[in-house]
């Protein structure tokens, strides 16, 4: 058997992984434009921070590829697919036939419809490359920089800036930073953490036009605002980048795929930031581009393409990430918008602590935990089965909540099986 | 493989278990004293849970489909193919808590008392067999053993 893994984050190893599981023996070739090792893509936030040297962002150790018997073919581009023939032809010319394919191509940065973001200084801020230019135009003196985006890529990136010295403005269209994963009152108690860090933050705006001829010397925002800068971080996002399949496999905003990652096409399948798979909170298909679905779809990829049938139940929004030290967790509906929804909360903006769980039908859909985030993978486990809290609904609040407040029956049950059930 | 399991009905909720765990994952493991006294003592890695009368222990389960490995950003968590037990690489974790936004049973804790990293039970694998917590509890509230 012949597999084509396009991609070599996340998605792509879970399939090295998984194909492996049940077949020791079938040709894997890995193709990606990047000519690094497995790389841990949120890792760059950290390596331009100096937090973490560039051979300690491997996602796998070094002798991964050997291992595993993969031929890895970095730094090549897929020109096109060929579906009928079953090879993909590369830039160089190489043709690589495949029984099975894994499209696993990730996501790219949303580039905003602005005109001037071609200038010199302008950068995203999802690959090493982005950061090794980022770094070498730091290192080269520019001192100012604005981020469009106050997302997690561009909070990582104003984090990592502002660590470098340089002064950094973050430009928000939201009424509150990190939009997707915290409500307006955490939101507040995150920015004035990063604040007091020394960000600065300009929310409910965004950036009509960049000055400069060819290098960035500043933008302008929608109500006039000027802000001079020499650096320009865009990070509003990332959409799936279904260049290669387009017109071929179905493609909503991303490949669609079905419990088994299977395209709408034979002996393809897709995984991680570039698929749009099955969402277990909303019960419909999302793009959902986070590390820990990209690896677990990817090992589903994997083994259903050699051979064994395996369901992945679903993809669920969840994010960890931290400032300085504030952690945060966060998973499913954090923000509801009607009725249906029960909301317990507790809040101490003090101290930046906020706990805040979201019910419906007395089952949890989501939380959101500043500061105080230990033992939150129980509640992320009880999202995931969908249980009736009832029985224990009083205690959810209690930061100290665990399995000594499950009924003892069910207590017993979870913790004497030893593996997930 | 073995594992750790907990008797709750004959746990006192004395926590020797944390006491023997800090001790055995200390600069100092054979020094009760000295791993205390010395430095600052890392956490533990087995959780007692309270509620009067109810106690007991619990550590990481060691899945066999662990999610703490899967969700993990860096690769610094993971499986030890020979033996089974789930590990976390300590250098190359960056402290992000991805595994404890994973881990349903909240066996993953944070340790902060040095450089950031994830900790959890390694089932003593650096010592010579049955696991700090397990020898040393004095009601046999721990039982490490295979079950199906």
């Amino acid at each position: 058997m012949d597999y084509v893994i396009i991609g070599n984050s996340a998605a792509a190893v879970g399939a090295v992984e998984g194909i492996r599981q049940v077949d020791r023996e079938g040709r894997i070739t890995v193709i990606s434009d990047e000519p690094y090792h497995t790389y841990s893509r949120p890792l760059i936030s950290y390596w331009l921070a100096g937090k973490v040297a560039e051979d300690k962002m491997i996602f796998r150790k070094e002798n991964f590829y050997e291992n595993n018997n993969v031929n890895p073919m970095l730094g090549s581009r897929v020109r096109r697919i060929d579906f009928a023939g079953r090879k993909a032809e590369l830039e160089d010319g190489t043709v690589v036939p495949y029984k099975r394919l894994l499209v696993a191509a990730g996501g790219k940065p949303v580039i905003p419809p602005v005109d001037g973001l071609d200038k010199k200084g302008v950068f995203t801020f999802t690959k090493l490359n982005d950061v090794k230019e980022i770094k070498h135009a730091a290192a080269a003196g520019k001192r100012k920089a604005v981020v469009i985006g106050a997302g997690l890529i561009g909070l990582k990136a104003a984090e990592a800036l502002n660590k470098l010295g340089v002064d950094v403005t973050v430009v928000e269209l939201a009424n509150r930073i990190l939009p997707v994963i915290l409500d307006d009152e955490a939101g507040q108690m995150v920015q004035g953490y990063l604040e007091e860090a020394g960000i600065k933050f300009i929310l409910n705006n965004s950036v009509s036009k960049v000055s400069g001829d060819a290098e960035v010397t500043g933008v302008t925002l929608r109500d006039d605002t000027v802000i001079n800068c020499e650096m320009l971080v865009v990070a509003i996002g990332v959409k799936p980048n279904t260049g290669l399949v387009e017109g071929r496999v179905s493609v909503n905003r991303g490949i669609l795929v079905n419990e088994k990652m299977e395209t709408s096409l034979d002996g393809v399948y897709a995984a991680g930031d570039v698929s749009e798979g099955f969402d277990i909170i909303s019960g419909t298909n999302r793009v959902l581009p986070l590390l820990p679905n990209a690896y677990l779809q990817g090992e589903t990829a994997g083994r259903n393409m050699a051979g064994v049938e395996t369901i992945f139940n679903g993809g669920l929004a969840m994010n960890a990430i931290g400032f300085g030290d504030l952690p945060m967790l966060t998973a499913g509906i954090v923000k509801p918008d009607s009725e249906e929804f029960e909301i317990l909360v507790n809040a101490n903006p003090e101290t930046c602590s906020y706990r805040k769980i979201i019910l419906k039908d007395n089952r949890i859909v989501g939380y959101i935990l500043l500061n105080k985030v230990d033992r939150a993978g129980i509640l992320t486990g009880l999202i995931r089965e969908k249980a009736d809290i009832t029985p224990f609904k009083e205690r959810l609040m209690s930061p100290g909540f665990g399995y000594v407040d499950f009924p003892e029956p069910d207590r017993k049950a979870r913790l004497s099986g030893g593996a997930v059930q | 493989m073995k594992r750790v399991y907990a008797k709750e009905e004959v746990c006192a909720g004395c926590k020797l278990c944390e006491v023997h765990c800090i001790v055995a994952h200390s600069q100092y493991p054979n020094d009760v004293v000295k791993a205390f006294k010395k430095g600052v003592p890392p956490l533990s890695r087995v959780i007692v849970e309270e509620n009067r009368p109810v106690s007991f222990a619990l550590q990481c389960r060691h899945c066999d489909d662990a999610p703490c490995t899967k969700a993990c950003i860096t690769g610094a968590m993971h499986r030890d193919p020979k033996t089974g037990i789930v590990i976390n690489d300590e250098e190359r974790c960056v402290g992000c808590w991805t595994c404890i936004l994973a881990c349903p049973f909240g066996a993953v804790q944070r340790d902060e008392t040095g450089k950031k990293a994830a900790s959890k039970c390694d089932l003593c694998s650096n010592g010579d067999g049955v696991p700090a917590c397990v020898a040393n509890c004095p009601n046999d509230a721990l039982i490490f053993e295979e079950r199906e």
